[in-house]
């Protein structure tokens, strides 16, 4: 961990200081509250999430309950500031918290997730105070969520060719377009929207902006008929001629793009831990039935091939965490965390598919039928390497760190 | 109406994990096995917080007796809601041998020299199941006990307990200072909200030692052998009820 640490401070350009040392430990053992919050997170999602994930999802019911549930822990909002009715905790612990409710229900985990760094996040990083109360306060109970809406159907990865415009007209923005995938939005109650605001600035002309729901203008497509999480509802965002008040536009003028990407970086660390949260689900699976299938004579835990396969998911599963702790940290200490984020992300979501794919395969036919969650954990992950950027764009962001490193 | 509450609190072997023998056969293997708090006494932590709410109660105190890790358990205890902790420092072959006889004489120390006017405990501990500490605690401080609640109201200064007995429900009127017992269905205990997990962090965890109570420790029970319960064995089918006596009747049975 030490050549972690010189080489983050040396590429970010600061002068060689030492991450205080209580970092260091923290990836060894976590600090006691940290503990005690992944502890009652995870009773939770043992006694409340797993026992109805498998209903939820054959359903694909908002778990409506449970998030209240979830906002009355403060987990809803675990960054958010106690004055603005948050839990007043770190990144750090909002990964845990992400982590262990996604081993339970990885649907409860991403409505968790969005309303946490995608929706309260850019608020509260470039709201005003005003913005703050109207923005924050309520969303921080369980009782409305919030989503993020930055995808087109005519752009993902392509972030920076919004077509949704938006226009000044006297003291209203009105806002025109349709924005696609959007995690949380048939069961919230606003959204961070992303809109051109001048077309010739290109992606320095975007803004971001506040949008009640319901409201006049807005609508929503049908809900996706999703392979995976299927108790978050995703669908499009129709605006049309849809008007907001000035007041409702989240920072400066053209900083969206800027707002999305810092959000999304952060966004990341929370996938990350969902899909964390995800592999260990389906590593737990996986051990537990080795131990209790017999074949030729034993449990199928004695043969090395199984062996073999569950020292790979162990691998791949702490491996990711262990990046994703790290980018939460730097987060948490206020040093460029980029990188980290990327890295967290990749790794993570590939160990989700890695790990529910060999544990299907552990299980045998038992992973292929609904009797066991194997198959939906398989089915969770798959969405982890696309959304919030994709594997490839991770990559890419990745290379764009380790190349500016070596800058001739 | 009760000024202080005092609640114990046992860390035990966490619920969900298999229990395994030690291979000297002395007591079951406790090292890296995972510990939490005791069910009932989640239950009983539960219903003092929840009087302190309602405003019958001044200060909860959670209280537990063991080495350096119970303070985890007193945390979890206040996260939860309860004010202070007290731990009762006991370690080594002390420990080892701590049972309920003891542990009520600590109590009932405690109580007297913090003024409390109700104890509530879990009814039992689910590693030991010796279902003693409260009516122990109760005769040692010649207070009246309401075991195996499933109800517990206050009535001026009068305590009303339902409790779970084997024929039903037995509704009984005590006077305090009390001492009460927790059953399942008392209430459910909450999860430890962030915030809470913040606070409890601040709150205040005074160590004491069984000596500074005038409490011995030394136990009038010896463990001479602990072995897991025997396999189940396969059983016999019989075709007809002269071959179950035959069969009975060659195993001495009848």
């Amino acid at each position: 961990p030490v050549h972690f640490t010189v080489l983050g401070l040396i590429q970010s350009g600061h002068l060689v200081r030492f991450i205080k040392s209580r970092s260091l430990t923290q990836l060894a053992e976590l600090p006691e509250l940290h503990q005690m919050l992944r502890q009652t997170c995870r009773d939770y999602a043992e006694k409340e999430l797993a026992p109805v994930a498998g209903q939820l999802d054959k359903n694909h019911t908002f778990p409506a309950k449970q998030v209240r549930e979830l906002g009355a822990m403060g987990v809803m909002a675990v960054e958010v500031p106690e004055s603005l009715g948050g839990a007043g905790m770190d990144y750090l612990a909002y990964s845990l918290a992400v982590e262990e409710l996604s081993r339970g229900c990885a649907s409860t985990g991403v409505i968790v997730s969005v309303n946490n760094s995608l929706y309260l996040g850019p608020v509260l990083a470039f709201g005003t105070e005003e913005q703050k109360q109207q923005w924050i306060s309520p969303f921080t109970t369980g009782e409305k969520v919030g989503c993020f809406a930055l995808s087109e159907p005519g752009n993902g990865s392509d972030a920076g060719a919004a077509s949704t415009l938006a226009r000044q007209e006297g003291d209203e923005w009105v806002l025109n377009g349709t924005k696609a995938w959007i995690t949380n939005c048939w069961d919230a109650s606003a959204a961070v929207v992303f809109a051109t605001t001048d077309k010739s600035l290109k992606h320095k002309g975007i803004s971001a902006f506040l949008v009640p729901m319901p409201h006049p203008g807005l609508s929503l497509g049908k809900k996706e008929d999703k392979l995976g999480i299927r108790a978050s509802s995703t669908a499009n965002l129709i605006l049309e001629d849809c008007r907001i008040p000035l007041g409702n536009l989240l920072g400066q003028r053209g900083m969206g793009f800027k707002i999305g990407m810092q959000t999304l970086d952060s966004g990341r660390i929370g996938i990350a831990s969902q899909a964390l949260g995800i592999a260990q689900a389906a590593l737990d699976c996986a051990a537990d039935y080795a131990h209790k299938r017999t074949a030729f004579g034993a449990p199928i835990a004695r043969l090395q091939a199984i062996q073999f396969k569950l020292a790979d998911m162990a691998v791949a599963l702490e491996s990711a965490r262990l990046l994703t702790w790290k980018a939460a940290m730097l987060r948490d200490a206020k040093k460029p965390y980029s990188k980290a984020a990327a890295m967290a992300k990749l790794a993570a979501s590939e160990a989700a598919t890695f790990v529910s794919h060999q544990a299907i395969q552990v299980l045998g036919g038992m992973g292929y039928v609904t009797d066991m969650p194997a198959e939906r954990h398989y089915r969770d992950a798959r969405i982890t390497e696309i959304y919030e950027g994709t594997s490839e764009i991770q990559r890419l962001v990745i290379a764009n760190q380790v190349l500016k490193e070596y800058q001739q | 109406m009760a000024a202080r509450v005092l609640v114990g609190v046992k860390r035990v072997i966490d619920y969900a994990v298999k229990i395994r023998v030690k291979p000297d056969n002395t007591g079951v293997v406790t090292d890296g096995v995972k510990h939490s708090m005791n069910p009932f006494c989640e239950i009983a932590v539960e219903e003092a917080v929840r009087l302190k709410e309602k405003k019958l109660v001044k200060e909860v105190v959670a209280v537990s007796c063991g080495p350096q890790q119970v303070q985890e358990t007193i945390r979890t205890a206040l996260a939860m809601g309860a004010d202070r902790g007290i731990h009762v420092e006991v370690s080594g072959k002390d420990y080892d041998s701590l049972g309920p006889l003891q542990v009520s004489k600590i109590l009932a120390a405690l109580a007297k020299k913090e003024e409390a006017s109700l104890i509530i405990l879990g009814k039992q501990a689910i590693d030991d199941d010796c279902n003693q500490t409260g009516q122990m605690t109760a005769a040692l401080l010649d207070w009246p006990q309401g075991t195996f609640a499933s109800e517990v109201a206050v009535e001026g200064d009068k305590l009303k307990v339902i409790r779970e007995v084997d024929g039903g429900l037995e509704t009984i009127k005590i006077n305090l200072p009390a001492v009460v017992t927790a059953d399942l269905r008392l209430n459910t205990p909450r999860y430890a909200t962030l915030p809470n997990i913040m606070k409890a962090k601040k709150k205040k965890i005074t160590n004491v030692k069984p000596g500074d109570l005038g409490v011995d420790l030394t136990s009038r029970l010896e463990v001479l052998r602990v072995d897991e319960p025997p396999q189940r064995q396969a059983g016999v089918k019989v075709e007809t009820v002269e071959d179950l006596v035959g069969k009975l009747k060659e195993a001495g049975r009848i």
